[in-house]
């Protein structure tokens, strides 16, 4: 892939929390208007590969471009610029204002962001609510909601100024079966409809898959898979193959390092 | 050996900790200068100042006027049992009102203020931050600083010494209220003496300025606390705790530095 057609492009990149480290000089491209799914097993920082996109947490070395800027040297005011413009994100949780009604919630971006007329505030932030089926709901307090319809309010507000690229994190956990497809389908939507790139973090294999154009695996800090969902399961290694299908036991390490389980026992506590 | 490694681990830990400090210092230096640098009340909307002044402020009012009131009332006592054994009753007013304006008033004021309103504003700014608010903020690029912390401080920085003068103003009522009407106090000699002896500029502006500078301090502690802790439960419950122990102690250390400027005496 040439790098004009990657919207997100991170090189040579190293992170380390404390004295764990989480990524080990990784690259990755992440193609612009297509839905690329980031998966793998807890704990491998999936999220933090968001913030990092974000720049909400800076990386011990490397380069992260995202059209075309290098995040961690941005200052405070392009950054923000550039969140603007650019980014959106949805977080696990939908992250709602709790001060705010549902209306105000999708509003906020919008009257932060521009002069715009109240008529025309309120239409757009009815046509977000209608996109993710919340219209009737724009009174209620996100106190009043459900975790699925959380995440679409916040998903509407998400989208309330078309950003060009959105971060998904974790959007399948924890919903029912309905608003589980229905916010499947609403992403990818999304995504052709508005000619988006979207980064999916997720553990939901068949869910990410059925609407992922591209799939990448981490584990242990490296990129260890990264293809169509299809040619990952058909010739990825036996570590993909092991994640792609769920096994318990291969490659992929189940235990956190830690040293052997009868030493462990047997030792004498002081 | 195994002594002075011990003993070396223990200069080490107390290096560490005072580096801590230090550098927390710094931080919360460099949040006051960027919330603060980011303009004057009104940068995130006058809507969100008056809702903070409301919430900090007006809230606050139930509390101050009421313990104003208990506190007035024991100055009227006890400075008319003083007073008396010298033949001064007459000197009460002065007494109440000099004490109450200069320094209780101020002081009570921003304690009470740290418990009622500080500790909320970190629990707020805290929850707001477990909850991926704060981050959402910045992800949509509107600067958390600018939007949360700015109208805080400038409503706290507002509303404390508001609150301070009620406090004085009920206070006085209270020891007119024990001193005139239980004890028998002449009302002339409390309203005239006090009239005579309290001046605007030494007295009533220099209590001014002490509240406005708790106000600051005060709600400056509050917010970064709330800002810095960690985003779990307990985080959250330490850094409320912190902001009610380092803001009291803020505000009494403070307020001998103050006073020592303001009576010319260092």
């Amino acid at each position: 892939m040439s790098n004009e057609e990657a919207f997100v492009s991170i090189r040579g990149m190293s992170f380390s929390r404390g004295n764990r480290l989480i990524y080990d000089n990784i690259d990755l491209d992440i193609p612009r208007g297509k839905v690329t799914a980031i998966m793998g097993p807890s704990g491998t920082g999936k999220t933090t590969l968001l913030r990092l996109i974000g720049g909400q947490l800076l990386p011990d070395r490397g380069t992260i471009k995202v059209d075309g800027h290098n995040v961690p040297t941005l200052k405070r005011g392009p950054l923000f610029e550039l969140r603007k413009q650019t980014m959106g994100m949805l977080f696990q949780s939908g992250a709602l204002f709790t001060d705010l009604s549902v209306f105000e919630n999708v509003a906020f971006p919008i009257r932060v962001h521009t002069d715009l007329p109240e008529s025309m505030i309120r239409d757009l932030v009815l046509m977000k609510l209608e996109a993710v089926g919340l219209r009737g709901a724009r009174r209620l307090m996100p106190a009043e909601l459900s975790g699925g319809m959380a995440r679409r309010v916040a998903l509407a507000r998400t989208i309330a100024l078309d950003p060009e690229m959105m971060l998904y994190d974790e959007p399948f956990t924890g919903l029912d079966p309905i608003s589980l497809s229905v916010t499947v389908k609403l992403i990818k939507s999304l995504n052709d409809a508005l000619g988006l790139t979207s980064i999916l973090v997720t553990h939901d294999v068949d869910e990410a898959c059925s609407i992922a154009d591209y799939v990448c695996l981490l584990s242990e800090g490296k990129v260890i898979g990264f293809d169509s969902p299809e040619n990952l399961i058909k010739n990825g290694s036996e570590q993909v193959r092991q994640f792609m299908q769920g096994e318990p036991d291969g490659p992929v390490p189940f235990h956190f390092p830690a040293d052997g389980f009868s030493t462990d026992l047997f030792k004498r506590v002081k | 050996m195994g002594l002075i490694d011990k003993l070396l681990s223990q200069v080490r830990y107390i290096g560490q900790a005072g580096l801590e400090r230090i550098q927390g210092l710094g931080r919360a230096g460099v949040f006051l200068y960027s919330s603060i640098a980011w303009g004057g009340p009104g940068s995130a909307g006058f809507g969100d100042l008056v809702k903070q002044i409301y919430s900090i402020g007006v809230r606050s009012l139930s509390i101050v006027i009421v313990a104003g009131f208990f506190v007035g009332m024991v100055l009227g006592l006890q400075g008319y049992t003083i007073l008396s054994d010298f033949g001064s009753e007459a000197a009460l007013g002065t007494m109440v009102s000099l004490t109450l304006i200069r320094e209780l008033g101020p002081v009570m004021t921003a304690l009470l203020f740290a418990g009622r309103a500080g500790s909320a504003l970190t629990a707020e700014i805290g929850l707001m931050k477990a909850t991926e608010q704060i981050s959402a903020m910045e992800m949509m690029g509107v600067d958390p600083l600018k939007r949360i912390i700015t109208p805080r401080l400038w409503g706290g920085f507002i509303a404390m010494p508001i609150l301070a003068l009620l406090f004085s103003l009920v206070g006085i009522w209270g020891g007119a209220y024990v001193g005139i009407n239980m004890l028998g106090v002449d009302e002339g000699a409390y309203w005239g003496n006090m009239q005579a002896s309290v001046s605007f500029y030494d007295d009533v502006l220099k209590g001014v300025v002490k509240s406005l500078v708790f106000g600051l301090v005060v709600t400056w502690i509050a917010v970064y606390q709330g800002f810095d802790s960690m985003p779990t439960s307990e985080g959250i419950s330490k850094a409320t705790t912190q902001t009610v122990v380092v803001a009291s102690l803020a505000v009494l250390g403070l307020d001998f530095v103050l006073t020592a400027i303001m009576l010319g005496g260092v």
